[in-house]
């Protein structure tokens, strides 16, 4: 009998605690509404399942609970039940997967039009990069990397030298345009996942990964990494910016392209401060070779 | 009715080697009873570590401020030990190496494994895995801190905790694991098909031993995967060779590496990872079976399709592995097959799951502790399966990879679930084992701490998870997304996890009091059909059968068999014996 109480009781707290508990989504802030509508179907389907199986089990605890007079039926199989209950299991996981698998398709066929943007990662900071004028990224090499060209840009492509560099870790992106970004690691795994974007995708030193949104509301946003990347994991924070068309494009004009950024760094170099600066840059080791 | 007497046996017995000594009892043993103790105690002691160290990462977790014992570097040196530990060390060996050894001879009537000496081999090259593995706790740097999953670069990289000895040892661990648990694999899956006693078709074996069998046979075909994956990364750390490793920039220098793929590793560690859930879930899912069915009085419901389900699991969980993997920058078309393939493993899953409570329908449950530890383990399972589906579906688990949701999931699913069955079976076989009952009282004090406590540690992690609270956070800081209840929640999580921690000392002060000093057990205490029951000694002496091995007569559960003069038929009873018509019935397959 109490076993019976217990398990209803279980059953019935989890469902209360769901519907009570302080804790859900953050609010959506990207076009990716769609993978919240799969949640909720997959809530009702397997919510329902859960239940289901719950209270029968406590139904059964009370109504064949021991009796030495009784003994319990025998009829070891019941193939039309099991049929039927394959067959409902089967239509669960169809009315479950096929939002999932529409959803994810939207996911990885980024629009023609969305710009690109590249984020960078490293332990423990996150550097970003926009294309700049020409709307083209220019070439990149974790072997050009050095203390000025952090995003190891070639320096002999010409499609680089408009490239907006940001050595930091707040990134602006403008509203309702979407946006693809690329990433990029030049040690570890990394994940740059912002929770009421939903968009998440791990990023991998030798490769580019993306993913793409459409930011939907003005704000200031973190960004955690989201993939065990060392002892500074949790300290690996970013921010993105959500802004109104014009104020993105002042706050981009702002920053500087490549070229500039370089030419920064060899005046700086000039006066002798970068090495006083920088505790890593090591005279006479070609590893930290200075472009210009 | 008439039944088919079986044939003689085709090869006469060989009188079995009987050990003189202490030291070849007892230590250096090759009865499969006492490997299967040596294994149990082994993977339990390593396992209590795994739990002492999920306390400590609690206690940061919940009490920051207060609990300055550990830094972010213990943290994730904690986190890795503590998964590595609970999924291999202890649940595998445990499943396996424990309840394999003791139950698959006694269950299918053989007198032993049928390879002793290197099923001996095999407890003693785990051990030494062990020893390794806890070696790595006292090495320059500590143990390795890169997660269980070791993902490479970060694995072999100076910026994680144990970068030094402690990967090494962690690696050249597994690898011997592999190596002991396939000289034990080898002797499990031989002896299934090899050493069944006279009568004992397949079809009749207890769903226990199914479980194990397919068990052993995922594990024997998946563990090769992760031993190859971790030779790779022992040679890339070792001799600088590049498998994982692309050019890279360590602490602000360049890495001699270049033009290895660090997601050809999570494929191989995947391959062997997903199947390794079913390693753990299968002699679970079987041995839950056994006790729903003896301590509800009923047979299991559509024992055929118990044993097909177990076979479609292991097939399909071959070809699931990289739902581990949607949001790793793998080819994202692979995530329309592996959200398939993973949704349709539900399945079959599901319909264990129906087939245990219809188990319960119609039966005559008694309430005994193993009875409340296989509701506890659906209750868990049900639950944790349930959150298997938002994470197989592979847009939702974009949201979801990588937060607490992930975290309460496996917790649940494959930490909580199958130890209620561990729980269930030890109160159920104990009286086997050592010929007493343990205490009766304890037991229910440890059941519903256990269960109560353990779920609702897991069940609002998962809201938390829906948050977008991330996992392997040593603290969370100032986040704009994560209201302070948040850290109200982990403050309560932890005074429970400790709760339960501590009822545990509760489970082994009656483990240890029983062994000497509990009820003597009577015979069968239970009432159960299976072999296991029906030795003439309690515990089974060695050799297990006395002088003469059974003869199966019928499938191992047969309760309630109209007419029969018990309410269950030991599968070794004569059919004359049983009394009643329709007792040959029970003999079904």
């Amino acid at each position: 009998m109490y076993v019976a109480v217990a398990l209803v009781l279980v059953t019935l707290g989890t469902v209360v605690f769901h519907l009570v508990n302080p804790w859900w989504f953050t609010p959506i802030a990207s076009n990716w509404g769609f993978i919240d509508t799969t949640i909720d179907i997959t809530f009702w389907v397997t919510g329902t399942v859960f239940i289901a199986v719950l209270l029968f089990t406590a139904w059964c605890t009370y109504k064949y609970r021991y009796d030495p007079n009784r003994r319990s039926v025998y009829e070891p199989e019941n193939k039309k039940l099991e049929w039927w209950l394959i067959g409902l299991t089967t239509i669960g996981v169809i009315i479950m997967l096929a939002p999932g698998l529409v959803a994810w398709n939207e996911f990885v066929t980024v629009p023609k039009g969305a710009a690109e943007v590249e984020v960078l990662a490293k332990q423990w900071s996150w550097g970003y990069r926009f294309p700049g004028k020409d709307g083209v990224l220019g070439k990149t090499s974790v072997k050009l990397i050095d203390d000025d060209n952090v995003f190891g840009v070639d320096p002999k492509d010409a499609k680089g030298q408009d490239d907006v560099v940001i050595d930091d870790s707040e990134l602006h992106l403008p509203l309702d345009k979407p946006v693809k970004l690329l990433f990029r690691s030049t040690d570890v795994l990394h994940n740059f996942f912002v929770p009421q974007f939903r968009a998440k995708m791990d990023i991998i030193p030798g490769t580019v990964t993306y993913y793409w949104f459409t930011p939907t509301k003005v704000g200031t946003y973190n960004a955690l990494c989201f993939e065990l990347c060392g002892t500074g994991h949790y300290l690996m924070r970013g921010t993105v910016i959500i802004d109104k068309e014009n104020d993105f494009k002042a706050w981009l004009a702002e920053q500087p392209t490549f070229e500039k950024s370089m030419k920064e760094a060899a005046r700086a170099a000039n006066q002798g401060f970068a090495k006083l600066e920088s505790g890593q840059a090591k005279p006479g080791n070609e590893n930290s070779k200075r472009v210009f | 009715m008439a039944y088919v007497a079986p044939a003689p046996a085709e090869v006469e017995e060989v009188e079995l080697y009987h050990a003189k000594s202490f030291i070849t009892k007892y230590v250096f043993s090759q009865d499969a009873k006492v490997i299967a103790i040596q294994y149990s105690f082994t993977a339990i002691a390593i396992g209590v570590v795994g739990l002492v160290l999920s306390s400590m990462m609690r206690l940061q977790l919940g009490f920051p401020d207060s609990f300055s014992i550990i830094d972010p570097a213990d943290y994730y040196q904690f986190i890795t030990m503590h998964g590595m530990i609970m999924v291999i060390y202890l649940l595998t060996a445990l499943f396996l190496g424990g309840f394999g050894n003791y139950l698959i001879p006694l269950m299918v009537g053989a007198r032993d494994m049928v390879f002793p000496y290197v099923n001996m081999i095999s407890y003693w090259v785990y051990l030494l895995a062990v020893l390794i593995l806890v070696a790595s706790f006292f090495v320059e740097g500590g143990p390795t801190g890169a997660g269980w999953t070791l993902y490479p670069p970060q694995a072999i990289l100076e910026g994680t905790p144990g970068s030094g000895g402690g990967i090494i040892l962690m690696l050249v661990s597994l690898i011997f694991f592999i190596i002991g648990f396939t000289m034990g694999g080898l002797n499990y899956v031989v002896t299934v098909l090899q050493g069944r006693t006279r009568g004992m078709t397949l079809m009749r074996m207890p769903l226990t031993i199914w479980g194990i069998f397919i068990a052993t046979i995922l594990a024997l075909l998946a563990f090769p995967a992760l031993f190859v994956g971790g030779v790779m990364l022992l040679l890339d750390r070792v001799l600088e060779t590049s498998f994982f490793m692309p050019a890279i920039i360590s602490m602000g220098e360049q890495l001699e590496y270049g033009g290895g793929s660090p997601i050809l590793f999570q494929h191989l560690f995947w391959f062997f990872g997903h199947p390794e859930v079913y390693i753990v879930g299968l002699p679970a899912f079987g041995i839950v079976s056994d006790l729903i069915s003896v301590h509800a009085r009923r047979h299991i419901f559509g024992y055929r399709m118990m044993v097909w389900a177990l076979v479609a699991i292991g097939g399909i969980s071959f070809i699931v592995w990289a739902h581990h993997m949607y949001v790793s920058g793998m080819n994202p078309w692979f995530g329309f097959f592996f959200a398939t393939t993973t949704l349709i493993i539900a399945i079959p899953t599901a319909l264990k799951v129906y087939n245990w409570v219809l188990t319960l329908w119609k039966a005559n449950i008694r309430f005994t502790i193993p009875m409340l530890f296989a509701l506890g383990f659906i209750v868990t399972f049900v639950n944790g399966g349930i959150t298997g589906l938002f994470l197989g579906n592979t847009a939702i688990d974009v949201p979801l990879s990588d937060t607490m949701f992930v975290v309460a999931h496996f917790h649940m699913v494959m930490g909580v679930a199958p130890l209620m069955v561990i729980f269930g079976a030890i109160y159920h076989w104990f009286p086997l084992m050592s010929g007493r009952m343990l205490d009766e009282t304890l037991g229910r004090i440890h059941f519903w701490v256990t269960f109560i406590g353990a779920y609702s540690i897991f069940l609002p992690l998962h809201y938390i998870g829906f948050q977008g609270v991330p996992r392997r956070y040593f603290e969370m800081g100032e986040t704009n997304f994560i209201p302070p209840s948040v850290q109200d929640l982990n403050a309560f999580v932890t005074v429970v996890a400790v709760m339960v921690g501590f009822a545990q000392i509760l489970f082994f002060y009656n483990l240890f009091k029983s062994m000497s000093s509990g009820e003597i057990a009577e015979k069968n205490p239970w009432k159960a059909a299976s072999l296991e029951w029906q030795t003439p000694e309690q515990p089974p002496a060695h050799g297990n059968f006395g002088d003469e091995l059974p003869v199966v007569y019928r499938w191992a559960y047969a309760y309630g068999v109209p007419g029969a003069k018990d309410d269950f038929v030991p599968q070794d009873m004569h059919p004359d014996e049983v009394g009643g018509e329709g007792a040959h019935e029970a003999s079904k397959e």
